[in-house]
């Protein structure tokens, strides 16, 4: 053994210092090799990197350093009739974020948070949003900067990514409050329509689309070409200089028949109240003033609905995010009665014809009472309008019939969905015996006939149906309503009136105001100029529940008015609604102040300035004071706002369809005309029912 | 030699030198690029540590061969020593601690280590009677002082210092004329070991590095990165370049590390393909002429530590490149003469310090020879 391994090892090569030097040297030009090797593998390497890569890898160096960012297009103005800028564009500083390219959003917003000045409630809400948002779309945190915050924020971007502050337009409405409904207002995309739309301008910040409204409705056409500019950036993302720049292409402008200053006016004029004023040009149908308040603020809507906003509007029982002159519904109570005068005259009564008011009229075994419980005496037609009394249309309803009265109530615009660019109307009911049988299965009765002569029971009209009556009936055209300014001057069509019917109701109207009628007060104070108009109070709940004068807001009635002037030659038409404003005394004088201020604008300020001093400011000021008191008054205790605007409004339009549609009651008799509230000769206080006639009775048993 | 020029200027190896001298002006022109035309942030200091470390190796350059034979384990065992201090600071400081401050400097033993091994290994083998080169007895020794400095560097954690370690020590094992079989066993050992390593022995971000490596598109902004930008600024570069200071890649910051690891990338942008054939050249010529002094050398010793010295700069200058044009994963290696810091400038000069002097072995050999 010892042996075989003595020889094993002997067997080896024989190591020595010349062996291990040769060895040296062969395995030094080994590694000598090997290293030349990759060093050739190297310059292979590079050469086709920067010889055959070279144009890919140009392109892509080229698009790591340029940043190609759009331009948002400045929208197309809103204009007046007059051009006056119901919208504009206001140059301005703004800043962004971009939630996706920030690690840590909340130690970026409480960096920013001094610098822009947040309140502690903005960053909630820029917290909820961040959250609730998709990553890429981008957040407005503040505009309207000045040019020290703007240049404050730039000099920390570094540290801030996915901030982005930039010089921009912001949508501006000069006359805020005023035009919230009609114009409606822009905000940021929502991740739907980017879905829907895959155009990245949607997602560039500062960015708008029209939310609601005008705004919404001419999107296409206000939108603009947006620019585009190639800026070098650095991988942190900070412009170092431009490269290049294509201008944007301003949206087109959009010019609307609604005059600017006089729908200020009757924004303002409305004051504390709540409701509408319609406006229209009689020898167009132009609509002049769609006003609807209380409302909102469109240019602080622009970044979203805020917590506060939000708890403060929805939390309102005035309901300033509905449109009242497009979504508000309301019997229109007395004002129809020149629309069933007429329809008397048209079916052959003539004007002259009486009837002997003794404060109510047996109709079968059953009284229908006169607003006036003394009685107007002998009435004709003339006085039923100027002293709407009631027993004059309860008695030729009897004689001529339903089938009379619908059709003209049509024919004037009632029930009717015009052709206007908005979102959506409500058009409310005229009723007839078909409609009452298909809707509830039940003949139509004399006194549902009693009701909707005195425009009550199941008869319901927005503000706009109302003016345009108005206007029909005074010019006997088949005027249309229009919103958006068109040159040509359209010819309506004749509604056929016989003889000297219009003239007949133009003077009976105008004595409603300027003779011995329910509206003395209205007269204007302007000598050569008369309007007329008609008085219209209705009820919300019965007599039984509520006056209607004063008590809960909500049982109180609405007050309405529909007027022309001047009344021989009608210009102008309108209607003025005022929600649970007591009664039509509250509609008339804003009637009044409006016609005063289109035919002479000094005299009509005159009175509303007098009247803001009592209220404490126009209405943006005092939109402004009541948030800032309502922010101190919740503070902290605010719940979040919904993630969208859209959801808000979407919300507010469900909520007011479900009242409209909320399964009526049946009715089961006449509704008790509620008192006029003036009367040159009947200023007497309503008194209580005498025998209890229910009205509106929910309960279904049939009154006696 | 003409009598014009000193005789001290004229001895240095100035075959070496001027491409050096050249490199390092090279250098320290991308690095004021780098530093957006600011010729004080790092250009400047790379020069000044340039001559400083140029003096440094010249001086060694002067060291007799029995000093440096005598220092050699016992500087080993110092800097052992310095990086357990470094291991023992970093635990009580509770986080990965790499340097030591010193005040003047902040030194770090795992750099130092790269020469120490290959001085202590040339020691050993030089020792070594030239029969026991095939037993055991000239790999377990061996294998210590390689594999203990490694296991300290790779606890730190710096997986491409550990390897840089492994790589010197490996080449003057092989130049030793170690057994090609072991070499061979060892290739199989790490062949299996590797993977094991890689996926218990290796930090998360490491893995990450390996796998982004192989496939750099799959992440482009996360850890894939670093490779993909630097591709990009050497594709981008061309032939030409695209002129000095004009680089947008480095300017802009797409390019991560632009004055240290990758360099290489920020130069190639600049001054294209040329540039890069050039700094390719010097190191082939700097390499070639360490390898002319190894091979010059008379006695075992001389051969291994130069071999070794070569090996070590040549792991510096391959992996870099490797990794900046995307054929390595992303290690943080600098490149040598080119890359800002102390460090890896003092190694490489401590390695061509060291080559100096045996050069000056060499040719006072060569004299007393002919003389």
């Amino acid at each position: 053994m010892g042996l075989r391994r003595r020889r094993a090892r002997r067997a080896r090569p024989i190591v020595s210092p010349a062996t291990l030097g040769a060895s040296f040297e062969r395995r030094s030009f080994v590694i000598g090799a090997v290293q030349g090797g990759i060093g050739l593998l190297l310059a292979g390497r590079m050469a086709y990197l920067s010889i055959f890569e070279n144009e890919k890898y140009r392109t892509e160096a080229e698009s790591n350093r340029v940043n190609l960012s759009l331009i948002p297009p400045r929208r197309g103005w809103i204009l007046d009739r007059n051009g006056a800028p119901l919208a504009s564009n206001k140059a301005d500083f703004r800043v962004d974020i971009i939630p996706d390219r920030m690690p840590d959003p909340k130690r970026e917003i409480a960096t920013l948070a001094p610098i822009l000045g947040l309140t502690p409630e903005k960053v909630r809400d820029l917290h909820d949003k961040i959250e609730s948002a998709r990553g890429f779309q981008p957040i407005e945190v503040a505009s309207g900067l000045n040019y020290d915050q703007f240049a404050a924020v730039s000099v920390r971007l570094p540290d801030l990514p996915g901030v982005v502050p930039q010089r921009g337009f912001s949508r501006f409405y000069p006359t805020g409050p005023s035009v919230g409904h009609l114009i409606g207002f822009v905000g940021p995309a929502n991740a739907e329509e980017y879905e829907k739309d895959r155009n990245p301008i949607l997602i560039t910040p500062g960015y708008k689309i029209g939310k609601d409204g005008v705004e919404k409705q001419f999107e296409q056409r206000l939108r603009g070409i947006p620019g585009a500019r190639r800026v070098e950036v650095t991988a942190s993302g900070r412009m170092v200089r431009d490269l290049a720049t294509r201008e944007d292409v301003q949206g087109k402008p959009l010019q609307l028949t609604i005059d600017g200053p006089l729908q200020d006016y009757a924004a303002r004029r409305i004051g504390t109240e709540s409701g509408s004023v319609v406006v229209m040009d009689c020898r167009t149908g132009d609509l002049l003033c769609m006003a609807s308040m209380p409302s909102f603020d469109p240019n602080s809507f622009s970044d979203g609905i805020g917590r506060v906003e939000y708890s403060m509007l929805s939390q309102d029982e005035r309901v300033p995010l509905r449109n009242k002159v497009l979504k508000g519904l309301y019997p229109p109570g007395s004002t129809v009665k020149p629309m069933v005068a007429m329809a008397f005259l048209e079916a052959g009564l003539s004007p002259t014809a009486t009837v002997g008011c003794p404060g109510g009229l047996r109709v079968g075994n059953r009284v229908f009472h006169c607003w006036q419980r003394r009685g107007h005496g002998t009435v004709d037609m003339a006085k039923a309008i100027y002293q709407s009394c009631d027993v004059y249309f309860y008695h030729f309803a009897q004689q001529l019939g339903m089938d009379v009265i619908a059709p003209m109530a049509k024919r004037c615009g009632m029930g009717e969905e015009y052709p206007l660019p908005v979102l959506s109307q409500f058009y409310g009911t005229v009723p007839d015996p078909a409609w009452k049988m298909k809707k509830y299965g039940q003949p139509w009765q004399p006194y549902d006939t009693v009701n909707a002569t005195i425009g009550q029971g199941y008869m319901l009209a927005n503000p706009l149906q109302l003016a345009v009556m108005a206007g029909r009936l005074a010019t006997g055209r088949k005027l249309l309503p229009r919103m958006i300014l068109d040159p040509s001057l359209p010819q309506p069509p004749s509604m056929d009136f016989h003889g000297n019917h219009v003239e007949v109701i133009q003077k009976a109207m105008s004595d409603v105001v300027n003779g011995p009628g329910t509206a003395g007060r209205a007269k204007l104070p302007i000598d050569d100029v008369l309007m007329a108009g008609k008085t219209g109070t209705a009820q919300v709940v019965g007599l039984n529940i509520s006056s209607g004068k004063g008590g809960i807001w909500k049982h109180r009635d609405h007050g309405l008015f529909i007027f022309f002037a001047p009344f021989d030659n009608p210009r102008y038409a309108g209607a003025v609604v005022i929600e649970h404003g007591g009664g039509s005394g509250a509609a008339y004088p804003i009637a009044r102040d409006v016609t005063t201020f289109l035919f002479d604008p000094a005299k009509g300020m005159e009175a509303l300035n007098a009247l803001e001093k009592q209220w404490g400011g126009t209405a943006q000021q005092r939109l402004e004071s009541r948030y800032a008191s309502f922010v101190a008054a919740a503070g902290e205790n605010i719940g979040r706002a919904p993630r969208r605007v859209e959801d808000v409004f979407a919300r507010v339009d469900a909520e007011s369809r479900a009242l409209q549609s909320k399964p009526q009651p049946l009715e089961t008799g006449a509704v008790a005309p509620p008192p006029e509230p003036i009367g040159t000769n009947a200023s007497a206080s309503p008194t209580p029912s005498p025998s209890p006639t229910p009205v509106r009775s929910t309960t279904g048993t049939a009154a006696q | 030699m003409s009598s014009i020029i000193p005789a001290p200027i004229a001895r240095q190896p100035w075959a070496m030198l001027a491409p050096l001298i050249a490199l390092v002006l090279l250098g320290a022109a991308v690095l004021d690029s780098a530093a957006a035309g600011n010729f004080t942030t790092f250009a400047m200091s790379h020069l000044i540590r340039f001559a400083v470390f140029l003096t440094m190796a010249s001086v060694m350059a002067l060291f007799a061969k029995d000093i440096v034979r005598m220092v050699a384990y016992p500087g080993y065992a110092v800097i052992v020593v310095l990086l357990i201090i470094v291991e023992a600071l970093g635990f009580v400081g509770g986080g990965a601690q790499r340097w030591i401050d010193l005040g003047i400097i902040v030194l770090q033993p795992s750099e130092l280590m790269k020469p120490a091994v290959v001085l202590a290994l040339a020691r050993f083998y030089g020792d070594l009677p030239s029969g026991m080169i095939p037993t055991w007895r000239s790999l377990f020794p061996a294998g210590v002082i390689i594999g203990v400095p490694m296991a300290l560097v790779l606890a730190q954690p710096d997986l491409g210092t550990a390897l840089a370690i492994g790589f010197g020590g490996a080449v003057v094992m092989f130049l030793a004329g170690l057994p090609l079989k072991w070499f061979a066993g060892g290739a199989v050992a790490a062949a299996v070991i590797a993977p094991l390593a890689f996926f218990f022995g290796l930090h998360d971000y490491q893995q990450r590095r390996v796998f982004t490596f192989l496939d750099p598109e799959s992440d482009p902004l996360g850890s894939g990165y670093h490779i993909t930008q630097s591709k990009i600024a050497i594709g981008s570069g061309g032939v030409t370049g695209k002129g000095f200071g004009e680089g947008s890649q480095s300017h802009l910051n797409y390019l991560p590390e632009p004055h240290t690891d990758f360099v290489f990338a920020t130069m190639a942008e600049e001054w294209g393909l040329l540039g890069g054939i050039f700094v390719l050249g010097v190191f082939f010529l700097i390499l070639r002429w360490g390898w002319s002094v190894a091979l010059a050398s008379q006695d075992r010793f001389s051969r291994l530590l130069s071999g070794g010295m070569v090996a070590t700069i040549f792991f510096y200058v391959a992996i870099n490149l490797m990794m900046v044009m995307g054929l390595a994963p992303v290690v943080g290696i600098p490149l040598p003469f080119m890359s800002h810091g102390g460090s890896s400038m003092m190694t490489n000069m401590i390695c061509l310090g060291t080559l100096m002097m045996i050069n000056r072995w060499n040719s006072k050999a060569g004299r007393r020879g002919l003389g």
